[in-house]
């Protein structure tokens, strides 16, 4: 190939995209630096620094009492405890959803296509029940945890148990979601030999589907349960129990000390939570 | 065994034992031993209350508390209203994102071992110079460190921080998403340059390049589109936080929804849950066509 056919191919390929991707980037970098009222200077004017000072000061020495540590066992106790209730909820909500949302299960691809061949009305039936699958997943997953958390305590009132129910709704979105697309990342090979041998749904679903998804379900649910135990620790902060509550009183208060306390309480929590899913994962 | 000798009929051979079966068995029964008594422990602890949810009266009082929410509230004044929030939120997440890449790229030459103090770059050096090495060590573990407290303190709390240091408003939540998405690009993107191919370096090297050429040439040409990558999947998550930062009084969505639900305006609410559905859409399909186009 000459020269001339080179440049003429990478002339083709040019276009437009960057330069409007830079025209957008500085428009919206413009408009968000004036409207949320960046103040880059900030932390080296004397207002700034008094306050980071303060804040600094007040945390050392953390609050290492055993009146305060004793009362805050419960809390932490409690955020784990709501994480775990959470994912469970969420499995609940999330499996079932997450197989009606699966493309290849009930609507298309090589399992249905003797079924569904001439028969527009069963094929029309299913694809709505894919949609509103589709559709709530992504309504539950849409709507922040916190959102949810806030609307919870309204509907039953303050406590753990809506926090179990934000973490519930909004992480079974997201786990229906991911389990659909696990779904219909499967080899459709044993599943074509299951059907060919007279197998019907369910038998094809135990056999041929489950055994293909289930460790990349197990491994995913429990990344999400490390997610929800970070989660849990803040609902508290609208009042769904957990070390939230407790951080937010000791913030308002102007507590430093106890907020060190809690953060460090909180690390702790999260760095075992993740040494133990990781130990999990490795046995299954 | 396909093509083994004649079996004498009636022996009976068994089938290979799996090497660690039994240990595996046993361990994986007693993870599910475990399972069974933390969820036990977390149902009572958790004061769940399934069957008062189920029951006639919960269901009526959820179900009255859905049919509040309904008609959304689509006067002018709301509706301007919700842009606003909107908008503001995409500002906060925008920026956060922003100094969170700005944050990260800072820190993450340091706490990446292969390009700061060992691997192919170090190897030629004296294994003398110890007391050079260990100096690098330092800066190493630091950034390390910084990276970890960045991450481990939930958006939330760094919010709340942020609103008792410089007041209430966006631009504390810009902060806090900031400090944090930092802390974790900031390990996404040390992982990544831990895995770079070292071919092309050695190349580099090898011509007689200096180390800031090879990150240029060798380093940063590998890793930015997954770079790219991450950072476009953090702002998805960052614009979901945006949206709750103002519970904590850090502006956006967030702010007009706390005011909507604490004053019973369930009509405001819907509509501003709405805006919120929208955003997320929005900015996910914006960040997967970008990423189609970046990589």
């Amino acid at each position: 190939m000459n020269r001339q056919g080179l440049s003429s191919i990478s002339k083709d390929q040019k276009s437009l995209f960057p330069y409007l991707f830079a025209l957008f980037f500085g428009i919206a970098f413009i408009d968000s630096w004036r409207r949320v009222g960046i103040d880059p200077l900030f932390f080296f004017e004397r207002e700034g620094r008094d306050h980071l000072w303060k804040f600094i000061r007040g945390m050392f020495p953390p609050e290492l009492s055993w009146q305060f540590l004793s009362l805050m066992f419960q809390p932490t106790l409690e955020t784990i405890q709501i994480s775990v209730m959470g994912t469970v909820i969420a499995v609940v909500i999330g499996f079932p959803l997450g197989i009606l949302a699966t493309r290849t299960f009930s609507v298309s691809g090589i399992l249905n296509e003797a079924e569904l061949k001439g028969a527009p009305s069963r094929f029309a039936l299913r694809y709505c029940v894919y949609f509103c699958a589709r559709g709530i997943l992504s309504l539950f997953r849409s709507i922040p945890e916190f959102v949810w958390a806030f609307m919870f305590v309204r509907a039953v009132g303050l406590g753990p148990f809506p926090g179990v129910l934000a973490i519930g709704v909004a992480y079974g979105g997201m786990l229906g979601k991911v389990y659909s697309e696990i779904f219909e990342g499967v080899n459709e090979r044993p599943l074509e030999a299951l059907q060919s041998t007279g197998a019907n749904k369910v038998q094809t679903f135990c056999y041929g589907w489950l055994p293909q998804v289930l460790p990349n379900f197990v491994s995913y649910t429990l990344y999400r349960w490390e997610c929800a135990v970070r989660a849990s620790a803040i609902l508290g902060l609208v009042g769904a129990g957990g070390l939230g509550q407790q951080i937010e009183i000791s913030m308002r208060m102007f507590n430093f000390h106890e907020v060190l306390t809690l953060l460090v309480i909180l690390f702790v929590m999260v760095a075992a939570v993740d040494f133990v899913s990781a130990k999990v994962r490795s046995t299954l | 065994m396909s093509s083994g000798s004649p079996r004498p009929a009636g022996v009976h051979i068994p089938w290979p034992a799996h090497p660690g079966r039994a240990g595996k068995n046993l361990s994986t029964r007693l993870v599910l031993v475990g399972l069974v008594i933390l969820l036990a422990w977390s149902y009572q602890g958790s004061a769940v209350r399934l069957g008062e949810l189920f029951s006639r009266e919960g269901g009526l009082q959820i179900l009255a508390y859905i049919a509040k929410l309904f008609p959304p509230d689509l006067s002018t004044a709301v509706l301007r209203e919700a842009t606003k929030g909107t908008v503001e939120t995409f500002a906060i997440s925008f920026m956060g994102t922003l100094l969170a890449v700005g944050i990260a790229l800072l820190v993450v030459f340091f706490a990446s071992r292969n390009l700061i103090f060992s691997g192919l770059l170090y190897e030629m050096e004296a294994k003398e110079q110890w007391r050079r090495q260990a100096l690098r060590f330092i800066p190493y573990l630091c950034a390390k460190g910084l990276l970890n407290l960045l991450r481990t303190i939930p958006e939330m709390v760094w919010a709340l921080i942020f609103v008792f240091l410089v007041g209430l408003g966006p631009f504390p939540g810009v902060l806090a998403l900031g400090v944090h998405t930092g802390g974790v690009l900031g390990k996404l993107f040390g992982e990544v340059l831990e895995d770079v191919d070292p071919q092309p370096i050695e190349a580099l090297q090898s011509t007689g390049a200096g180390r800031i050429q090879i990150l240029f040439y060798g380093i940063l040409p590998q890793v930015l589109p997954q770079f790219i990558s991450y950072t476009l999947y953090r702002w998805e998550v960052n614009i979901r936080v945006a949206a709750v930062l103002g519970f904590v009084g850090a502006g956006g969505l967030g702010q007009r929804i706390h005011i909507a639900i604490s004053l019973f305006l369930e009509n405001q609410l819907l509509t501003l849950i709405m805006a919120i559905y929208l955003l997320v859409t929005l900015v996910d399909y914006l960040s997967a066509y970008l990423r189609r186009k970046a990589i």
